[in-house]
């Protein structure tokens, strides 16, 4: 099953995140970090390669970002991870649940969880 | 950095290689300590004024990583300090300056030679563009990186200059780099945010990494007991590759700001 990391500036954002997400993910797993690792704002790649690890169970991971460096830290940890993992580039909520319920489709493909996390780009709320 | 010719000779040395480059380390550690404030005054005119701490304080963990190694060959160094930046340097410079040094530390397989410091210089360049989308005239670390890389190679490769010469024309273009923010707009980092206003500026990114250069060079005259040579500034060492749109279309808001 493809696993879903969710990676935030903030460690509560990335929990909360992945909480939502969880509500529709059924047994896939999401992996929450965040924080820069002294109890403040930031990302740390080895903390999302740790994660991004814990997620795979061999069919591959899907990580959604926040902003900025976290998107840089993400992809250091993509590449050093000898998982196969890929970025999404979609906002890391909406993305969060869209992969969670893809992930859920039995014939989900690391590939069919991330289109789906980024079709949340066009999500109209209003 | 060893000024060896072939491999065989540069091997045995190597114990020495890694013993400089741990000194090398502390050399830069010391200087991101000293050069604190001069960095966050320069990220505060354009940025979020805590490079030159993070800078610190990443150094300075990366230099007690390196001293704590068991056996510091130069490639475990090299990955010591690049995790070590990478987990405490906060920001877009952790992945940028950490990362690019994990990476390049696999071209460190048989220690530092002229060779390997070329491979070394160059995908360390390589990680730091990708990484950051960034090539030269973004006002960005890339366009000191990219002049010491391209010099450092040619003085390796076409010149045949000895190694100490070439990482110190290298430094040369290092700083002619750093002079090159100043007058542009930045386009990529925080800084690309206030448009016109990041002219005459000097970006603290390129900043750091000519210190880097800097230490590097005057721990490598120290490993060869030899003097910091003189290098002939006159050739450009700027790369062709122009940026797409030029500083100094007349802009009324291009006013240099750095007067404290």
């Amino acid at each position: 099953m493809v696993g879903l990391v969710v990676v935030s500036h903030s460690e509560r954002a990335a929990e909360g995140i992945a909480e939502v997400a969880a509500e529709m993910a059924g047994d896939t797993r999401i992996e929450p970090v965040g924080g820069d690792g002294r109890g403040g704002i930031g990302t740390v790649p080895d903390a999302i390669e740790a994660a991004i690890d814990d997620a795979d169970d061999g069919d591959g991971v899907v990580v959604l970002v926040d902003l900025g460096s976290a998107v840089m830290n993400a992809d250091v940890a993509v590449e050093l991870s000898d998982a196969e993992a890929v970025i999404a580039d979609a906002p890391v909520l909406e993305g969060a649940v869209n992969a969670a319920v893809a992930a859920t489709d039995p014939s989900a493909t690391l590939d069919s969880v991330r289109e789906q996390a980024e079709a949340a780009r066009g999500m109209e709320k209003l | 950095m060893s000024g060896e010719e072939d491999g065989e000779a540069a091997s045995a040395g190597e114990a020495t290689d890694g013993a400089a480059v741990v000194a090398a380390v502390e050399a830069v550690a010391d200087r991101f300590e000293s050069e604190r404030d001069h960095l966050t005054e320069l990220d505060s005119a354009i940025g979020d004024a805590d490079h030159g701490g993070n800078m610190a304080r990443g150094w300075a963990a990366a230099a007690e990583a390196a001293r704590d190694l068991d056996d510091p060959d130069p490639q475990a160094v090299c990955r010591t300090v690049g995790k070590t930046l990478m987990a405490e340097v906060g920001g877009a410079s952790g992945p940028l300056f950490g990362g690019s040094f994990v990476f390049a530390s696999a071209e460190l397989d048989d220690g530092v030679t002229a060779e390997s410091a070329v491979a070394f210089a160059e995908t360390y360049l390589e990680k730091v563009e990708d990484r950051g989308d960034a090539r030269v005239g973004d006002q960005t670390v890339v366009d000191a990186l990219t002049p010491a890389v391209h010099t450092f190679k040619k003085s390796v490769e076409t010149d045949d200059l000895p190694p100490l010469e070439a990482l110190a024309k290298a430094v040369d273009a290092a700083e002619r780099g750093v002079a090159f923010t100043v007058p542009i707009r930045a386009r990529k980092g925080r800084a690309s945010y206030l448009g016109w206003r990041s002219v005459g500026h000097q970006d603290p990114g390129a900043t750091s990494a000519l210190f880097i250069l800097e230490e590097l060079l005057a721990t490598a005259a120290d490993a060869l007991d030899s003097e910091v040579p003189d290098v002939d500034a006159t050739s450009p060492t700027i790369p062709d590759e122009a940026p797409e749109e030029t500083a100094g279309d007349g802009d009324g808001d291009a006013t240099p700001e750095d007067e404290d």
